[in-house]
């Protein structure tokens, strides 16, 4: 089970830490900006990035907000190359800081608040960029879903929309963009250029 | 008026990020896209208390959404937030970059030279400032080897939301006499080429505050108040 679920989830980080897309001569870097050219290039469905305003305007306010808060709180902390595996989780939060603290309360009650995801009753770009990133410290060993029952209901649901979604539409991603390049043994996922963004 | 220390903060912090809806704001010749009252569309107006905008029922915060939501709301010309994919993904790459970059170390100038100051009563070690100015250096480097290059605006010819976003962060160190603009004969040509298109006018209303703010280190503040928000303040240069 535990490694199924891992297994998932270093899938989808792949997809997300791809530090640079190669599209024929038209190179693009920063992950949110290669998701947004994605969904709109690929014309996935519309829940990835609502076309209703108000709707696409909450998945344009978290992927802003993230970038200074969950993201730099949460995988500058667990940036240590040592995993120590005989440390508990009670011991590992303790390094858990206040401003990652502060960062999931706000993501809580702002973002997510009583809804199924970020945007509403559908999962969206937000939702993938917020599971990977909050993935991060729980796969160096802290688990900051166990006493947030709310955001543990709401990875389930993301895991599930994600599981069945996701890797269908990223085959056929790769089957269109494969059928465009040229060179039809570069998996267009591969990182071909790495740009040295920040915060990847 | 603000009644807590938090919300002082906040109504600082959103002044600053309000200009850049402010621009965007007057910029957008809205009286032509301001949908007739007898549709009955709500009111847009600018919180600057709370860090949002308000549309009807509708609330929303971060100037980069609040940004877009106007210009498609509003139907502005198409080089602001150009349907073209390929240009899209420009702007969309430069707001992402723009975040860990220009905006973690800009704005910092202002809190370092006048806000902090202000609060705590006495000017900050010349170290903070300088390790400010070092991280934005590099950040301004990457800002002209690679998103402005030699094109005239951040995605090529046109200007675009990118340039609106970057150019109110710039200001606010030339706010308080750290001109970045000084030795760097491309970004200035660049921001003179911004001001030329929205209008010389209206580049200085939308930054009057930021270009005034060493005003603000004349106001009075409840000496209470003070003593609540000096660490406040402090934790934010971390």
């Amino acid at each position: 089970q535990r490694e199924h679920r891992t297994e998932e989830f270093r899938k989808v980080n792949v997809l997300m830490k791809v530090p640079a897309l190669k599209d024929g001569s038209f190179t693009l870097a920063e992950s949110v900006a290669i998701l947004l050219y994605l969904a709109q290039k690929f014309k996935t469905p519309d829940h990835w990035y609502p076309s209703d305003l108000q709707k696409r305007a909450r998945v344009d306010e978290y992927l802003s907000w993230q970038h200074s808060n969950i993201r730099m709180k949460g995988s500058k902390l667990f940036l240590c190359k040592v995993k120590p595996l005989c440390l508990t989780n009670q011991v590992l939060r303790t390094f858990a800081t206040e401003e990652l603290n502060t960062a999931l309360k706000q993501f809580e009650e702002k973002f997510l608040q009583d809804k199924p995801f970020i945007a509403g009753s559908e999962i969206s770009l937000a939702d993938l960029v917020a599971v990977v990133e909050l993935m991060q410290p729980v796969c160096a060993g802290y688990d900051l879903f166990e006493e947030r029952p709310k955001l543990k209901e709401w990875r389930r649901r993301v895991e599930e929309a994600v599981g069945k979604q996701l890797f269908q539409e990223a085959h056929e991603g790769i089957m269109n963009i494969k059928s465009l390049t040229a060179d039809q043994t570069q998996p267009w996922w591969e990182p071909c250029q790495v740009l040295g963004t920040p915060g990847h | 008026q603000t009644n807590s220390p938090q919300e002082f903060v906040t109504f600082l912090t959103q002044v600053f990020l309000g200009c850049c809806a402010i621009l965007w704001h007057l910029t957008a010749d809205w009286q032509v896209w301001w949908p007739s009252d007898s549709e009955g569309a709500g009111k847009v107006s600018l919180l600057k208390k709370v860090p949002a905008l308000k549309d009807g029922d509708f609330t929303l915060a971060e100037c980069t959404a609040i940004l877009l939501y106007l210009s498609r709301k509003y139907n502005t010309p198409d080089h602001w937030y150009p349907s073209d994919i390929q240009k899209r993904a420009r702007v969309d790459e430069y707001l992402s970059w723009h975040h860990t970059n220009i905006r973690a170390n800009a704005p910092k100038t202002m809190w370092i030279k006048v806000l902090i100051p202000l609060f705590t009563g006495q000017p900050l070690p010349s170290e903070k400032l300088q390790e400010v100015m070092e991280g934005l250096s590099t950040s301004l480097k990457q800002f002209e080897e690679r998103f402005l290059q030699d094109k005239a605006f951040i995605i090529g010819s046109e200007i675009s939301l990118a340039d609106l976003v970057a150019i109110v962060e710039l200001m606010q160190p030339v706010g308080v006499g750290c001109d970045i603009f000084e030795d760097r004969p491309r970004l200035r040509e660049w921001r003179r080429r911004v001001e030329d298109a929205v209008g010389k006018e209206l580049f200085f209303q939308a930054h009057e505050m930021i270009l005034n703010i060493k005003e603000l280190s004349n106001i009075q503040i409840d000496p209470q108040l003070k003593e609540q928000l000096a660490p406040v303040l402090m934790k934010m240069l971390k």
